[in-house]
């Protein structure tokens, strides 16, 4: 799955082919990877659920992190069928209570990424969740924010890998599987 | 209406639901007692059991599509979607799809916002299910309800995990019924 030319998962293509390229978006010389079309076809969706959930139904993972907002709708239903809590990471000010942040940069500027403080635990062995994985900035903040509470991270899981923008590099060494590469 | 009306009272799993449920007072400003599922999401039993009660709901609906509301409706409305077969629509603030979208405005305390869709996404007369963490106004989920009939599809339920009990009975949204699992709790505590 994840980047050997072994022998690729029939089902990968399926999924690789729901994925709509959307060239201009958000701006221009930006070709968009739009999972939206892979959630309309149901045999798709599941399929990319259920490679993952193989890949980690016998990791041990206690806790699914899923980066807000595109996270969410990859992060719990793999979190739901290995039995492992679901936690949101969040732009900031939407998590009500007390939370923690880390910051992490944009072409212009910096953005944050929120987690609840408690949710996580020292301990807990944590998979990060996104739908695609650019230039690992957002990735690495959320490694950043599981590792400063005590969880170690097994894993960060994409749907999608840009691979020129060299993300995987930038996970501190934690592993990245995805599905289809975009190049 | 509410699961205790309509065949599940006296299920322990709604208590078990209700109680993961965290209330945060005055967020995000005073006098809102903000219902937090994110602690429900922490519970894995009781996060199924807010999964498996809606699917054992939908699942011989003939629901064909299932759209949630950013952010929280993509939480609960992919697992439903995926147990039932049904594909799912997220529904978004403005700029965040991509292609073509149609969208809708809806009143907030101050000003109004707007919910897109992509038009590409809906066919004509299918059969579908909105979702959300909470009603309490309705706003959102009446944009929602018109964003799905202006593509043409029949809005069959809303459903949602938290409602406030103005929504018991009958009440309907937009004409559409509206399906809760529990009320909000803490409700009337504003203490300063």
């Amino acid at each position: 799955m994840s980047g050997n030319k072994e022998e690729e998962d029939p089902r990968i293509n399926g999924i690789k082919t729901k994925i709509r390229v959307v060239p201009d978006f958000p701006k221009k010389g930006i070709m968009f990877q739009d999972i939206t079309t892979v959630l309309l076809d149901p045999k798709a969706f599941k399929d990319t659920i259920d490679l993952f959930v193989e890949r980690y139904r016998d990791k041990n993972i206690s806790v699914v992190a899923g980066i807000e907002a595109r996270g969410f709708l990859f992060g719990p239903p793999i979190a739901l069928a290995i039995g492992a809590k679901f936690v949101p990471l969040r732009k900031p000010k939407k998590l009500p209570g007390e939370t923690i942040f880390e910051e992490y940069e944009l072409e212009y500027g910096n953005d944050r990424l929120e987690m609840h403080v408690g949710a996580v635990e020292a301990g807990d062995r944590a998979l990060v969740v996104d739908d695609l994985i650019a230039t690992g900035g957002t990735l690495c903040a959320a490694i950043n924010l599981l590792e400063r509470v005590g969880a170690e991270v097994v894993e960060c899981a994409c749907v999608i890998e840009l691979p020129e923008l060299q993300g995987r590099q930038r996970l501190k060494g934690k592993p990245l599987c995805m599905l289809v590469e975009y190049r | 209406m509410f699961a205790v009306e309509n065949g599940l009272l006296g299920d322990p799993r709604l208590q078990a639901i209700s109680d993961a449920i965290r209330v945060i007072p005055h967020f995000p400003k005073t006098g809102i007692m903000f219902q937090d599922i994110t602690t429900l999401l922490l519970d894995p039993v009781a996060f199924k059991h807010v999964v498996d009660i809606f699917v054992d709901r939908y699942k011989h609906m003939n629901i064909s599509l299932v759209a949630g509301v950013e952010a929280r409706g993509f939480i609960f409305g992919p697992p439903i979607a995926l147990a039932i077969g049904a594909k799912f629509i997220p529904l978004r603030k403005p700029g965040k799809l991509p292609g073509r979208v149609i969208s809708e405005e809806y009143e907030l305390e101050y000003g109004n916002d707007r919910l897109e869709m992509s038009t590409e996404a809906v066919k004509s007369h299918e059969r579908a299910l909105v979702i959300d963490d909470l009603v309490a106004t309705g706003g959102t989920l009446s944009a929602s309800i018109n964003l799905l009939e202006r593509a043409g599809a029949e809005v069959v339920e809303c459903a949602c995990v938290v409602g406030l009990p103005k929504f018991k009975g009958h009440c309907k949204l937009k004409g559409k019924p509206l399906y809760v699992l529990v009320e909000p709790t803490q409700l009337d505590e504003i203490t300063f």
